[in-house]
């Protein structure tokens, strides 16, 4: 199998924007073409992350849509729809693309377009994934994380204060990204005063709606220096599901499509989780923090919040985890968030992430669909 | 539990091995074999594994909404199900409840999803 190379990279600010997922998913892919100084004609295949442009706003084929807009007419298109993890399965299928074969250079668009709408239809939405046994009773990706952090702060004996503290960490490193939404650092009793969502949940702890885009270009590592010398390789992924109907799990704070997406992607890199030197995760909500980096191994079951209370995911830290700010201060755009995780790590792994630098040669995401429905993993190199 | 005579029943389903589960599902979670039982769970007890109050609730759907998974055990086995719960006045994990019927959990035509599509009745939790 041919290894792939990451060649360009970008993302559109996030937050609340004017524009619709079209000119959101062209901004994004016009910035990728100029990053690599290609053209669009050149394209041979062009994917879209989008969970849901017909639901949120009227909007379906954008594929199509987007390869007139970029001048990519010609090129294989599809959509790649994994509900949260858009964007990780838009970069397994970009990733497949080139490692079969079939295309010399993809690119990956992801993108959505949310804050049109209110909260609760937007919430809905999102909910709309879940089993009609759950859905008629109500539940939304809050409450399963609500739920979740109740069975986790019981079970483990973790203070209420540590799932603040994520919250905390991830504002911090927002500060410094110029794409995210909130570029505010909050404090603690902020976050512990917020109103409560999904008790013991509350306002801080969740991520926000947003509208944004971000892309990625693809193609053999082989001819990779053909177009930069700067470039990344995706040298392990993997994808993986858990039930659809949440209850139905045997434990409530592990999520097996992390375990099991993780497994494949350690074992493809010939690396473990004691190699990953800088870590995306999935924090739609805090406990998702603690949840992935215990199933990503980073941490023994029932510690990840021993890690964020010691400083070990901080920027100076061992391990830091979501320098980007994460999902909760840098936003998420459903399909987008995927990608722009890699985009982070492309930053970092290349030595320009500014005032976020850390020290990295090994990156990994990990993006969450659903309540841990499916999860992709993808683990990228400096070459 | 409940007397109405037009409450549906609350079903688990079972394969021949024993596997139970809620809902069904086409293949057993479990084995992969065909589910060919029902088990009425609405005149059983349930323990509370874990709970919310939900305070952003979509459109059509009670707010706050209190809602939690409750274990069933079913000769043996342990039979989840997520649901609402009648009150979160004083309920904590481990605790007892049983299953009361109710016509209307959220209104059906208020959310996206299409209101035919699927039932809108069911069973909240009330503490015992
Ligand atoms: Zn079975």
């Amino acid at each position: 199998m041919n290894r792939v190379a990451i060649v360009g990279a970008s993302m559109t600010t996030f937050g609340e924007r004017d524009a619709w997922v079209r000119e959101l998913l062209a901004e994004a892919g016009d910035a990728c073409l100029a990053d690599a100084g290609i053209g669009g004609d050149e394209l041979d295949h062009l994917y879209v992350s989008n969970m849901a442009s017909g639901e949120f706003e009227g909007q379906t084929g954008v594929p199509n849509a987007l390869a007139h807009d970029l001048n990519a007419l010609g090129a294989y298109t599809a959509r790649i729809d994994q509900t949260s993890s858009s964007g990780g399965a838009g970069i397994y299928a970009a990733w497949q693309s080139v490692a079969s074969g079939a295309s010399d250079l993809t690119m990956l668009v992801g993108g959505e377009k949310m804050t049109h709408r209110t909260t609760g239809e937007a919430t809905d939405v999102i909910a709309s994934l879940t089993h009609p046994v759950e859905y008629k009773h109500g539940v939304t990706l809050p409450s399963f994380a609500g739920l979740t952090a109740r069975k986790y702060l019981d079970e483990y004996d973790a203070p209420r204060e540590s799932l603040g503290k994520v919250a905390v960490k991830n504002h911090q490193n927002g500060v410094d990204n110029p794409h995210a939404q909130f570029r505010k650092e909050v404090d603690l009793e902020t976050v512990l005063d917020s109103p409560v969502v999904a008790d013991p949940l509350r306002l801080y702890d969740f991520c926000p709606i947003t509208d944004g885009s971000a892309a990625l270009l693809f193609c053999p590592e082989e001819v990779a220096s053909e177009y930069t010398d700067d470039y990344v390789v995706v040298s392990g992924i993997g994808g993986a599901t858990d039930t659809h109907v949440v209850h139905e799990r045997a434990d409530p704070t592990t999520m097996g499509g992390v375990v099991d997406s993780s497994e494949i992607a350690y074992e493809m890199s010939d690396l473990g989780p004691e190699d990953v030197d800088v870590a995306e995760l999935h924090d739609m909500f805090t406990i998702l923090e603690f949840l992935q980096s215990e199933d990503l191994g980073f941490f023994k079951k029932g510690e990840g919040w021993k890690a964020v209370e010691e400083g070990v995911t901080d920027r100076d830290g061992d391990l830091p985890i979501n320098t980007s700010g994460g999902l909760k201060s840098k936003g998420h755009p459903l399909g987008a968030s995927g990608v722009a995780q890699a985009y982070e790590l492309y930053q970092q792994l290349l030595g320009e992430a500014g005032p976020r630098q850390v020290d990295c040669e090994v990156g990994l995401a990990c993006n969450v669909g659903g309540f841990g429905n499916c999860v992709t993993t993808t683990i990228l190199e400096r070459p | 539990m409940t007397d109405d005579q037009t409450a549906t029943s609350f079903d688990a389903h079972r394969c021949p091995n024993g596997h139970v589960s809620y809902p069904g599902h086409t293949r057993c979670p479990d084995c992969g074999e065909k589910q060919t039982e029902t088990v009425d769970l609405a005149d059983r007890t349930a323990t509370v594994v874990t709970w919310t109050t939900s305070n952003a609730t979509p459109p059509g759907v009670r707010e706050p909404n209190h809602l939690a998974i409750v274990e069933f055990a079913v000769d043996g086995e342990a039979v989840r199900a997520l649901g609402q719960l009648t009150t979160a006045e004083g309920v904590d994990i481990g605790d007892e409840v049983e299953p009361v019927y109710t016509e209307e959990l959220r209104e059906p035509g208020a959310g996206i999803r299409e209101p035919d599509s699927q039932e809108w009745d069911g069973y909240r939790f009330e503490p015992v």
